[in-house]
């Protein structure tokens, strides 16, 4: 009955319509889902996406949205550029993890001085872990012709071991009584990331992201680099003759993302997490390849996907806790806004026809 | 430090009240809210902590309101948010039940003075608002290694530990000495899981003790995951119910069980609440208090095993044996506890080694 045409260009109006669609079809289905759990479905969704906002506690909840939203954009931007060029890192996680550690050490080393010079030292060493992280896919699939998704992936895996020997071991607090846990960064201002404005949410990660996005933007837009990297992932062949070097490409996205994975990690470590611990890691690396394909992967787009995707984990919570849904529900509801995106896709590429009405048209 | 002398000074450490404000008048009305590490389904700890909750509002009715929970809190910055969420949602009382949120816990105490906090397995107290409580579980690990070692065949016994802290390590040396007591031969092997709930993980962590021949796997993760790979084995292998009864493993593989009771001490702190007797408090009850309870033990251990496994409940219930009584030398030989002496509250509390005999070394 229905036929899928394709467009012969891309429909401009459709990839940014589509993001908002995709938000309402989660809000519909989403609301079924709660209902079919019981729950009156408009007090869920407004819990998640109103409340945060303009409840009775958005005060708090608009600087923690602030938290949340800075790793996401920091990592998304740097995913976004290997993305476009067609180079897939999946292991932010991991070079995430691995800044914050690197980074964490600096500081840790030289406890208890206090100098206005080591958290810059400590913003380098974070930055300088991610970019070695990436750099072992890189290489390897430059030199090697391996698969960098693969590669990336497990990747984060070996960073998690080490994430617990640190904690547990090298970075521990000798005063913690053999606990496992690094000092705390809360109490030490040299290395500590705090509030700026105290109630705000903002720190100095809030700070890098907003840097992270313009930076990009103007990468992408004024820059010759940019431009390769449009090019690379539009049309490789034509990169390839214009004397695009691929494999100077995959080095340079792999490097740019993990470099900012890692400085998302390092902030995290020394602001909201306040240590290093074997939990500290919660999925900023994933969830920003979501955000990045929610946010077009476009700088700007990606700032405002961070934020809604902040936006869904504070009002989920709320909503779990103050509402009594399973947190398995919130997490579903997550997973289908990446459904919908995906499926809404379709519209931006083809356009859909009646059958009969495109009989007739011919 | 401080740690240590107050516990030191405390022999019983049952109800050790601290000198704390007493909020001398009573509410009428409790709201009290948890914090769980795990989902409530894992079967384990997350599940046995919503009993208690279900027992509060059974115990309580119309006059506590303990309707709110949330569920997989990751331990770290998240949990200070959703603390927070629920101090400014008009919770009196919140029990946050794992140890990674001892430092959330305590951060958003001080922020608001006015709501309890319990912190289940910690040692932090940095506010009058805040209070622990723990269990001794490293009791019940006593009765389950008496029958690890009666039981084994292979004389490998296993122990699959969640991450290497005072809580864990103690676990290990219980069984393993009181396995060792009734069977000299026995050899212990420990794999460390680095995770509370991950049913892969703790599921591939049995199997490869299963391949190096251990028959007898006592775990200290949260999923039913161990048990169901040592089902497999056609009751050659066999584990212990952890944190829940998990019954439905019974009679073997899962021959008895450490069930966490959580519900008296929480039907206890909301009742204080509730009528003004409310103080700060550092509680770590053991079998004796009931708040551990050891699963029944099934047919498949034999009768003579059983028996004796029960006459060491109620020894360490009545106070007549204590699960670490010297002499007990540490693992590089040095002596810890003379013959006779028993182990001081602040040494179990930070112990960070193992007895003579466990062979490998606790992750640095």
């Amino acid at each position: 009955m229905f036929t899928l045409e394709k467009r012969p260009t891309p429909s401009k109006a459709w990839a940014w319509g589509t993001p908002f669609l995709a938000v309402a079809l989660t809000m519909v289905a989403g609301g079924l889902l709660f209902a079919a759990l019981g729950k009156d479905p408009f007090a869920v969704v407004r819990t998640i996406f109103w409340d945060p906002l303009f409840g009775e506690f958005a005060r708090y909840l608009r600087g923690q949205l602030l938290v949340k939203a800075a790793p996401l954009t920091l990592i998304a931007v740097g995913l976004a550029l290997g993305f476009r060029a067609g180079i897939w890192n999946i292991g932010a996680e991991g070079q995430y993890i691995i800044g914050a550690i690197t980074g964490a050490a600096i500081g840790l080393a030289v406890y208890p001085t206090e100098s206005r010079w080591i958290f810059p030292l400590m913003i380098l060493g974070g930055a300088f872990g991610g970019w070695v992280w990436a750099m072992i896919p890189a290489l390897l699939r430059t030199k090697f012709n391996t698969n960098e998704i693969l590669v990336s992936l497990m990747l984060v895996y070996v960073a998690e071991t080490i994430l617990s020997k640190a904690a547990t071991g090298f970075l521990r607090n000798p005063e913690g009584m053999g606990f496992p846990g690094s000092r705390s960064f809360s109490s030490y201002a040299a290395a500590g990331n705090p509030e700026l404005i105290a109630g705000t949410g903002l720190h100095w990660g809030v700070v890098a992201a907003l840097i992270a996005v313009i930076w990009a933007y103007v990468l992408l837009q004024r820059h010759l680099l940019g431009y390769q990297i449009k090019l690379a992932g539009q049309a490789p062949r034509a990169a390839r003759f214009a004397g695009v070097s691929a494999d100077r490409l995959v080095m340079l996205c792999m490097g740019m993302s993990g470099a900012l994975a890692g400085l998302a990690g390092l902030f995290e470590v020394t602001g909201p997490a306040g240590q290093i611990s074997i939990d500290f890691n919660v999925g900023y690396g994933f969830t920003a390849i979501i955000v990045a394909f929610l946010g077009r992967l476009n700088p700007f787009g990606i700032l405002l996907a961070a934020l809604l995707m902040a936006l869904t984990y504070v009002g989920g919570e709320m909503a779990a806790t103050n509402l009594g849904l399973p947190s398995s529900a919130i997490r579903v509801f997550q997973g289908m806004l990446l459904f919908f995106l995906l499926a809404v896709d379709l519209l931006s590429n083809y356009r859909i026809r009646l059958a009969g009405a495109a009989r007739e048209v011919r | 430090m401080k740690r240590r002398t107050l516990l030191a000074s405390a022999a019983t450490a049952l109800g050790l009240t601290l000198s704390g404000t007493a909020w001398a008048e009573g509410m009428d009305k409790v709201k009290a809210c948890f914090v769980y590490v795990g989902p409530i389904g894992d079967g384990g700890w997350t599940y046995q902590h919503d009993q208690g909750r279900l027992a509060v509002i059974e115990k309580f009715g119309d006059k506590v309101d303990a309707s709110t929970y949330q569920e997989s809190v990751p331990e770290g910055a998240d949990a200070e948010r959703v603390l927070t969420q629920m101090a400014l949602g008009g919770c009196n009382i919140i029990f946050t039940t794992s140890f990674g949120y001892m430092d959330a816990t305590n951060a958003v105490a001080k922020k608001f003075p006015n709501v309890k906090f319990e912190h289940a397995t910690g040692f932090k107290r940095e506010a009058p608002n805040v209070s622990t409580y723990n269990a001794r579980f490293y009791e019940g690990r006593a009765v389950e290694g008496l029958i690890a070692g009666r039981m084994t065949k292979s004389n490998k016994i296993g122990y699959i530990g969640s991450f290497p802290i005072p809580e864990v390590v103690m676990g290990i040396n219980a069984y393993y000495l009181n396995a060792k007591k009734v069977n000299p031969d026995v050899e212990l092997t420990v794999v460390w899981a680095y995770t509370w709930f991950d049913p892969a993980k703790e599921a591939d962590a049995a199997k490869a003790m299963i391949e190096q021949g251990v028959d007898v796997i006592a775990s200290h993760t949260d999923s039913t995951a161990p048990l169901a790979e040592a089902a497999k084995s056609n009751g050659a292998v066999i584990g212990f119910g952890q944190a829940s009864d998990m019954a439905e493993y019974k009679p073997s593989p899962r021959v008895t069980s450490i069930i966490d009771n959580w519900g008296p001490y929480y039907i206890d702190r909301v009742g204080a609440l509730l009528d003004g007797t409310y103080e700060q408090a550092d509680v770590w009850a053991g079998i004796k208090g009931g708040e551990v309870l050891i699963g029944e033990i099934t047919e498949a251990v034999p009768a003579e095993v059983k028996a004796e496994a029960e006459k060491l409940r109620d020894d360490i219930a009545s106070g007549a044996y204590h699960p670490f009584t010297g002499p007990i030398n540490k693992q590089d030989g040095s002596p810890w506890l003379a013959e006779g002496q028993t182990a001081p509250d602040g040494d179990l509390l930070g112990m960070n080694f193992y007895v003579e005999g466990i062979s490998g070394d606790i992750p640095q």
